[in-house]
């Protein structure tokens, strides 16, 4: 690090006496119009989304069944498909993230044994969502005969949203003060006492906030969902039902052309969906930074 | 110990390997369905031909790889520029409350799902490309932007955290000599930032590697190997998502060969971008 801070000065612009104003003053402002471009394009995507499709929000789009194929009628069944979807897999992925997470900070030291449970969830980050759809389609669907199901697809999901939760777990964890522990300690708590007593509570907020941040993105997902619970447009009656998610739905209508007005709608509903879920993440933070600010 | 204390940590060490059971089995599944197809056909006809046509038994997956190439190196130049800018404005210029209400927004554009950029890029850029461009507006270019913007969120948040990393008496020393911010950031920050920078770069490059849907949806996906920025492509993801729905025997094979393919380039890079984060760690 020093090296490199030497390296970088040896290569400075000038002397630092004498800020080349010209260069920096360029510099800045390609710096803030980048951030400005990507505020726009997120505004951009949002707000011609909505535009379009927020009008199509109505209670019969929203309760209704779709008709030919989704170029009339509602969404109803998209939209259970996906609630039920994301539930089960937060429920699968939430109590394996978490208690990867708890192993990785309170039971364990650096050593072998946890290089590879870190090598094994960071790997499992970078695997793109194709990969895993193939995997659940071999695996769930095939081998163990689950077929095209909400099963299929919420334990595909969950492999995938595994490490967002274990990262995210385990950086909440780590901030709890080890005051905390060592006073539980002192007191003679046991170590699954102290976890389950002191630092899960403390930890709690930050492992909300990226369950549901994991949460959202199962949400959207698609390519990993196609393959495995398949794209029935029927109201699912049990886990072992295909269904198909908002997601898959809009990607249907709009490429094979079926109903870009509805797929307008469609992505409206997903859009906000994204949204409420996103502002649920951080509310739950900002009430507790605040509550600590003012607290502890 | 009690019987209790027991139990929690048996429990604990097995839901630990979780993830890298999981892993296990993914790399188990997609290699054995993957592998009779490289005895079969072999991997230089596989790696080499330029020529798919499962129907006739032909399965060169050449252009798709050069489509996952071309496509990502568009992805880099448009994303990486504006994901380091944008992390530099939050992290060394933004007022606090800025950067505060930014960081989120930026994380939000990472929630949008792909299908959506895919969309966006179909009905805007596709159509703009074709009109003012030329071509048939699905192409490499279209590929490019939307990708570009989708790694963007990875690019801010890793490049973001490199540069948190750096100590702040480094930034002070500099300014006590009497640099101003530029002068700080471009001879200091960056540098000592930069193996960082390099992963943030590598792991963008993986998610553009990796991305379906979206790429789909503007690409064109004709398996030909594309010799302007205007022509469409398919990218070695594409060539899976779309013809999974209904290939069967040996074209099923080829499709979890193509993924065997596409598994082998995202770990690699994956292991790459590793090297650089211990590093910087050391």
């Amino acid at each position: 690090m020093a090296r490199d801070a030497g390296r970088g000065e040896s290569h400075g612009r000038g002397a630092p006496g004498r800020p080349k104003k010209r260069s920096g003053v360029l510099g800045v402002a390609l710096v803030r119009a980048s951030a400005a471009l990507a505020v726009a394009i997120l505004v951009f995507i949002v707000g011609y989304i909505m535009l379009r499709g927020a009008r199509l929000m109505t209670p019969r789009f929203l309760f209704g069944s779709p008709e030919k194929m989704g170029r009339e009628g509602g969404i109803f069944p998209s939209i259970v498909g996906t609630v039920v979807l994301t539930l089960s897999s937060v429920a699968v992925a939430a109590p394996l993230g978490i208690g990867t997470a708890i192993f990785l900070t309170e039971y364990t030291r650096e050593g072998l044994f946890s290089r590879i449970v870190r090598f094994g969830t960071e790997s499992l980050a970078g695997i793109p969502s194709i990969i895993f759809g193939l995997f659940g389609f071999l695996f769930f669907v095939i081998r163990l005969g689950m077929g095209w199901s909400i099963l299929s697809g919420s334990l595909t999901l969950a492999a995938m949203m595994l490490p967002t939760i274990v990262r995210t777990s385990e950086e909440a964890l780590r901030s709890v003060p080890d005051i905390y522990k060592e006073t539980a300690y002192a007191l003679g708590a046991s170590r699954w006492q102290t976890v389950t007593s002191v630092v899960l509570p403390a930890a709690m907020p930050g492992i909300i906030t990226g369950v549901i941040l994991a949460m959202g993105r199962a949400i959207g997902e698609t390519a990993a969902v196609i393959f495995t619970a398949g794209s029935s447009l029927r109201l699912p009656k049990s886990i072992f039902d295909s269904v198909r998610t908002l997601p898959v739905h809009f990607y249907i209508l709009a490429r094979e052309g079926i109903s870009f007005e509805n797929a307008y709608g469609t992505a409206a509903v997903l859009i906000t969906a994204v949204l409420l879920v996103n502002l649920a993440a951080y509310y739950v933070l900002y009430r507790v930074s605040k509550r600590r600010a003012g607290g502890i | 110990m009690s019987r209790k204390e027991r139990i929690a940590e048996a429990i604990l060490t097995v839901v630990g390997l979780s993830s890298v059971a999981v892993l296990a089995l993914i790399i188990f599944f997609i290699f054995r369905e993957g592998a009779p197809f490289f005895a079969e056909v072999g991997l230089a006809d596989f790696l080499g031909s330029t020529r798919w046509s499962p129907g006739k038994g032909h399965f060169g997956i050449l252009p798709m790889i050069a489509g996952s190439f071309f496509v990502t190196l568009g992805a880099l130049v448009v994303g990486v520029p504006l994901g380091l800018g944008c992390a530099l404005y939050l992290s060394e210029f933004a007022p606090k409350r800025t950067a505060a209400v930014l960081k989120p927004l930026v994380e939000i554009l990472a929630g949008i799902p792909s299908v959506v950029f895919g969309f966006i890029g179909l009905t805007v850029i596709v159509p703009l490309i074709r009109d003012h461009l030329g071509g048939p507006g699905f192409s490499v270019l279209a590929s490019s932007l939307v990708l570009g913007v989708m790694i963007l969120p990875t690019m801010v948040s890793i490049t973001y955290d490199a540069l948190r990393a750096v100590p702040q008496a480094y930034r002070e020393g500099m300014l006590a000599v009497g640099a101003d911010k530029w002068q700080t950031v471009t001879s200091v920050v960056l540098p000592a930032a930069r193996s960082g920078i390099l992963a943030a770069g590598i792991l963008s490059m993986g998610r553009a590697v990796g991305e379906t849907m979206a790429v789909i949806m503007v690409a064109g996906n004709a398996t030909i190997i594309p010799t302007s920025l205007l022509d469409p492509v398919r990218t070695l993801t594409s060539n899976i998502a779309l013809e999974m729905g209904y290939a069967s025997g040996l074209h099923r094979q080829a499709l979890f060969a193509t993924g065997v393919v596409l598994f082998v380039v995202i770990g690699a890079l994956n292991i790459l971008a590793r090297s650089f984060v211990r590093n910087r760690v050391r």
